[in-house]
């Protein structure tokens, strides 16, 4: 139990921080919808990199920047040039996997490096929790720091506060002197290194080495986890934990039903439309009347400015 | 641009674009040691370098020009029909099932078999544009979720219920009975596939025609322009949507048929071959006009097929065609946008002496 | 310390919103400026905010001169704007809201900022709900929260845009008080309307604009006839109208009550004959859109009955209201009334052909029939938005059917030229005399005296007064526009 529980959580650290990534971003009003190419580049570029250079940690640096250019390309194509976000993120989704694939190709199969695992001395001899959350290494570790510091980041600071008014209301944002198409590439280009940093984890802790099937379609269900979160961390983060969950549990259950492995993966789309369903429908939102503390947590509109372009006059 | 733009300033930022995208990829081939010019000639020869090159380019061509097709309607309807990679298979698996379970001979299967995988795709496809009008499912994530359950359906179905004898293999179904092999014309020494390249014509024809010579094309452009405008106008906007699903998913359902009963003869679980995604890209290239589509298609297909002999004979990862198709949309998008960007920065603002009455 | 603007120049393509404007404001005054819709306040503001920046010309506060080049520079100044619409983020909380775009560490604390907004909130008078979310907040609350925030953040200079827009009696009056006691304390407090009675009642001076320009500046008090006389112009009425036989109701209102936003029309029974002229009267935003609204079947009456020629239309939608034979031509014509992109030969198709296939030899020759009799300056091919806004108007008049029983025109002749202006009323008095009500929404006081058989005037979200058009003229129109009752 405390195995499965863990594997969930390492299983699940990537897309935490490619959602976290996403959210930051799309607070700030912009759709980034090239994850899947950035995030299956950034895999393998980080699993390259740390190969030629034996090292780890540059393999996840030159992955941050892969994921950082790719946004920097949305967001400049949508500040500057006033392109529709969701047509360049579309093309460079599937640019970004075609690159993967062709650019990787020699390095399929090869063993890599990896990263080193790290139980924090003392909190992992807590019996259950110690074996669960404190056994895993850095990565991991740095996913909850991730969602802790997203979710402190948005609601307990000032440049947080501002930066959900920049997605809510860009004029009146404008106004209070906060200046929006600055912090939007900011933000963007974050949000971007973020997915360049599940791409590193992935290729060079959760699954290992290289290949074209590395990261299937979880740049689309990140996208998908985003919404289902409704823009909020801690919602997307158990979005994170619940798929991971669905994975491990299939492979589990992988001997009773055999070839459920195959369709499970697929699972996650029917539920995910069935959440956005439920999600957007009236019951739901009067949820969040009746618990007006966890008002955040039921809320589920979307940033009212996402994907517009702001201009000044 | 303007229409008082001359033809060589509409066309210039393009073709400098391509042929960035090309240095470009020449670039990548040069970073892992691959002489370039020798690929591109690969990939010439690789599509058109033998009659029996070409037939493959162009069965190859045919799904594609068909889901692009469907693609020109829902883009002009202003819908992102992401969904069109599940519409493909789900045409697929009607016809499939078609070709298992229903006896005749060849002249009633094929008719029948396309119909199927029209109606296959256009209900799948009204599925997602019920999700968007009926409960505002964003019509890009239904549209994702359903390419996914579709996707999901047909891996069940090929290791499920419609598994080979034996062994339950992802590779595919068995093959489907000779009558359902679509009659091929012999010339040139090879075999050409004549019904699936009359249906992908009469597609884009059929498109092309819809949008320009019928009301019901203008209702839907009209209502891909300015939904406002049109409700005013007197167009029930909702009931266009859904038409435009219906008809985009229809057409991605006739290509699915393609690749079902004319390509693989079987289902498989990659059934829909990426040529969904694929006609999102040809279509954003030939601007939402459907006269563009067959040769934008041809030019991608090229590619296609012609990378596969880069894999035999350089060792090169095929993908490399992919990673041109996607450069050169990347930068047709971009040079586009800057060109306009460019244009507005030297542009100077107009003073007028009369003051027109303005919202304040 | 005083504010002055010098020779303040804005212009955007087409039009000169700020031509050459001059300001002097003392601290403790409270500063009218009155001016019609499209006189150029807003912009005047926005540019002393620093939301835009102007073309040419000084703007200095307490001697030194502003560089205004974003709004930071403006607040950094001391200069607080409150827009018409309070820029509020409608999801957040109150308490959010204030604290949002504050200067201050990096944490965000909210006990110590709970404490401030309620310290401040107090000295002026208001109380709030910190937890509240400002979408649950009345307009006159919201106006509260902002003005509130803003002397928190050290404003020096206040303007208020239109602040009395769709807010209740008693919260004006409080708003009235604040905004005295702040010009007390030595701000300096602008107060932009054209509300006639609430400038007399409130400022002390008061500057007048009109197309762009500054028209009048005075010391209050001023004679109302001349606030109207500077704010309109002189309006001269030529009575060649021809005389109108009316004939049977093609338009009943039975008690109807229209509430859209910050429109409230209560319990209104109108009649309208065919043939007959309405015009509507009164700023924008004053109601007229949702009343046109309801009529087209756009919006529904929150209570109450609509008839058109004595068959109810409860419950019926906008495609059955255009079968009944109301057209409704909105004001936007880019955005609501043609579809951008589209070709003059193509709105013809839609309009007129039904059946499959489009005839385009007919689109041809039906569309240069149109463009010749409505000397709409174009070609069938030409793009809807290649058309000039008078071209565009002859257009979808062009388009509209004849023999309708009721034509609704929201701002007919707005910014067009006389030759079009004059144009469309010959047409449009054509389709009078067939028989055919008109209610037309204007701005514009010659036009209305010209051609209404009875004004409707609309003020603070409710008809204000409904006249026979022979017993107004320029002056009594213009002030019961400003909400002055009749005298």
């Amino acid at each position: 139990m405390e195995a499965t529980l863990a594997s969930i959580i390492s299983a699940a650290a990537p897309l935490v921080y490619a959602t976290m990534g996403e959210t930051i971003t799309e607070k700030s009003g912009v759709i980034n919808l090239s994850l899947e190419g950035s995030l299956r580049f950034s895999a393998m570029v980080a699993f390259v990199i740390a190969f030629w250079a034996e090292n780890v940690a540059v393999g996840f640096a030159v992955a941050m920047l892969a994921g950082a250019t790719f946004a920097a390309i949305i967001a400049f194509a949508s500040i500057e040039l006033k392109l529709n976000q969701i047509a360049v993120g579309f093309v460079l989704a599937l640019f970004g996997i075609a690159l993967a694939s062709f650019l990787g190709d020699n390095f399929v199969g090869e063993r890599g490096q990896s990263v080193p695992s790290w139980p924090i001395p003392w909190l992992s001899e807590i019996p259950f929790f110690g074996k669960v959350l404190f056994s895993h290494n850095l990565m991991v570790y740095g996913s909850f720091v991730a969602i802790a510091a997203t979710w402190w980041y948005f609601y307990r600071t000032r440049p947080g506060l501002n930066l959900q008014g920049i997605g809510e209301r860009p004029e009146a944002a404008f106004a209070r002197g906060i200046n929006v198409n600055r912090m939007r590439y900011i933000y963007t280009i974050l949000g971007g290194a973020m997915v360049g940093i599940a791409g590193a984890a992935y290729s060079l802790d959760v699954k290992l080495g290289w290949r074209e099937t590395l990261t299937l379609n979880l740049g689309w269900i990140a996208l998908a986890i985003v919404i289902f979160g409704g823009w909020h961390p801690l919602r997307v983060a158990f979005g994170c934990y619940f798929f991971g969950a669905l994975q491990v549990v299939a492979l589990q259950l992988q001997d009773v039903f055999p070839g459920l492995s195959q369709v499970l993966p697929i699972a996650p789309f029917p539920l995910m439309i069935v959440a956005l369903v439920v999600v957007y429908s009236s019951s739901f939102g009067r949820l969040s009347d009746r618990y007006p503390k966890a008002r955040n947590l039921f809320a589920s509109a979307a940033p009212s400015a996402i994907g517009t372009v702001f201009e000044r006059e | 641009m303007t229409t008082s733009d001359s033809w060589l300033q509409r066309t210039s930022p393009t073709v400098i674009a391509v042929a960035i995208a090309f240095a470009f990829a020449a670039g990548l081939l040069w970073l892992i040691d691959a002489p370039p010019l020798e690929a591109f000639k690969l990939i010439l020869e690789g599509s058109f370098g033998s009659t029996d090159r070409a037939s493959a380019t162009l069965l190859a061509w045919i799904p594609l020009v068909l889901a692009s097709a469907g693609l020109v309607v829902t883009f002009n309807a202003g819908l992102w029909n992401i969904g069109v990679e599940g519409q493909i298979v789900m045409g697929a698996i009607a016809a499939a099932w078609l070709a298992r379970s229903v006896p005749g001979p060849t002249a009633a299967i094929i008719p029948l078999a396309i119909v199927a995988g029209a109606i296959g795709g256009g209900l799948w496809a009204l599925l997602a544009g019920v999700l968007k009008t009926r409960f505002h499912v964003n019509e890009i994530f239904g549209g994702l979720g359903l390419d996914f359950v579709a996707s999901g359906f047909a891996i069940y179905l090929v290791i499920g219920p419609w598994a080979r004898e034996g062994t339950a293999s992802t590779s595919g179904t068995d093959l489907f009975r000779d009558e359902t092999y679509m009659p091929t014309v012999e010339a040139f020494g090879t075999q050409w596939p004549l019904i699936p390249i009359l249906v992908a014509l009469i597609a884009v024809v059929g498109v092309y025609f819809l949008l320009r010579g019928t009301l019901f094309g203008l209702r839907l452009k009209a209502v891909g322009k300015s939904p406002t405008s049109a409700f005013l106008l007197g167009i029930p906007t909702n009931r266009y949507l859904l038409s435009a699903f219906l008809i985009g998913g229809a057409l991605a359902g006739v290509a699915g048929t393609m690749q079902a009963v004319a390509f693989h003869h079987k289902l498989v679980p990659a059934i829909s071959g990426g040529y969904g995604f694929l006609g999102i890209l040809v279509v954003l290239l030939a601007g939402f006009d459907a006269k563009w589509i067959a040769p934008i298609a041809l030019f991608f297909t090229l590619i296609a097929t012609g990378s596969t002999q880069l894999d035999l004979r350089l060792g090169l990862d095929s993908a490399i065609g992919d990673v041109v198709q996607g450069q050169v949309v990347l930068f047709v998008l971009l040079g586009g946008g800057l060109a306009l960007w460019l244009r507005q920065r030297r542009r100077k603002p107009v003073t007028a002496a009369a003051p027109e009455g303005t919202e304040e | 310390m005083a504010l002055v603007l010098t020779d303040i120049h804005k212009h955007y393509p087409g039009v000169r919103a700020n031509d050459g404007i001059n300001l002097d404001v003392e601290a403790g005054t409270l500063h009218g400026l009155l001016g019609e819709n499209g006189a150029g306040k807003s912009t005047l503001m926005k540019v002393v905010s620093g939301f835009i920046s102007a073309d040419s010309g000084e703007i200095t506060l307490d001697g030194s001169k502003l560089e205004l080049s974003s709004p930071q520079d403006a607040i950094e100044a001391g200069i607080g704007m409150l827009h018409q619409d309070p820029l509020v983020f409608l999801p957040f909380t109150v308490l959010d809201n204030f604290l949002l775009g504050s200067p201050g560490p990096v944490r965000l604390n909210r006990k110590e900022g709970e404490a401030e907004l309620a310290r401040v909130s107090s000295n002026l008078g208001f109380s709030f709900d910190p937890e509240d979310l400002a979408k649950n907040l009345t307009v006159g609350e919201r106006q509260q929260l902002e003005i509130t925030r803003l002397i928190w953040l050290g404003a020096r200079v206040l303007i208020f845009d239109e602040p009395t827009t769709g807010i209740s009696a008693s919260q004006r009056s409080q708003l009235f008080d604040t905004l005295r006691a702040l010009s007390e304390e030595g701000l300096i407090v602008i107060f932009v309307s054209h509300k006639l009675e609430e400038v007399e009642d409130l400022c002390n001076s008061v500057t007048v604009l009109r197309q762009g320009k500054v028209v009048g500046a005075a010391e209050m008090p001023v004679p109302p006839e001349r606030l109207v006389e500077m704010m309109f112009g002189e309006v001269f009425v030529e009575s060649d109208k021809p005389e109108a036989t009316l004939g049977d109701p093609v338009l009943d209102l039975i008690n109807c009550t229209i509430s859209e936003g910050s429109t409230h029309i209560d319990a209104l029974d109108l009649s309208v004959g065919a043939g007959e002229v309405i015009g509507l009267a009164g700023l924008e935003g004053s109601g007229q859109r949702p009343f046109l609204r309801a009529l087209a079947g756009l919006d529904d009456p929150v209570d109450g009955q609509i008839a058109v020629a004595a068959s109810d239309m409860a419950g019926k939608g906008y495609r059955e209201h255009l079968a009944a034979g109301v057209h409704y031509i909105p004001a936007g014509r880019l955005e609501e009334g043609l579809v951008q992109g589209l070709t003059i030969a193509e709105h013809i198709a839609l309009t007129e052909q039904s059946g499959f296939l489009i005839d385009w030899g007919r689109a041809d020759e039906v569309s240069t029939d149109r463009i010749d009799e409505y000397f709409v300056k174009g070609t069938p091919r030409s793009t809807v938005e290649s058309l000039s806004g008078g071209n565009q108007q002859r257009l979808l008049l062009s388009m509209t059917p004849p023999g309708l029983n009721l034509l609704l025109m929201e701002h007919p002749t707005r910014g067009l030229d006389v030759e079009s202006a004059d144009y469309i009323w010959q047409r449009l008095l054509e389709r009078r005399d067939e028989g055919t009500a008109i209610v037309f929404a204007s701005a514009d006081l010659d036009e209305l005296l010209r051609y209404s058989d009875r004004i409707i005037v609309f003020f603070d979200g409710d008809v204000f007064s409904v006249d026979d058009c022979a017993d107004l003229d320029g002056d009594s129109l213009g002030a019961l526009i400003g909400g002055r009752g009749r005298v």
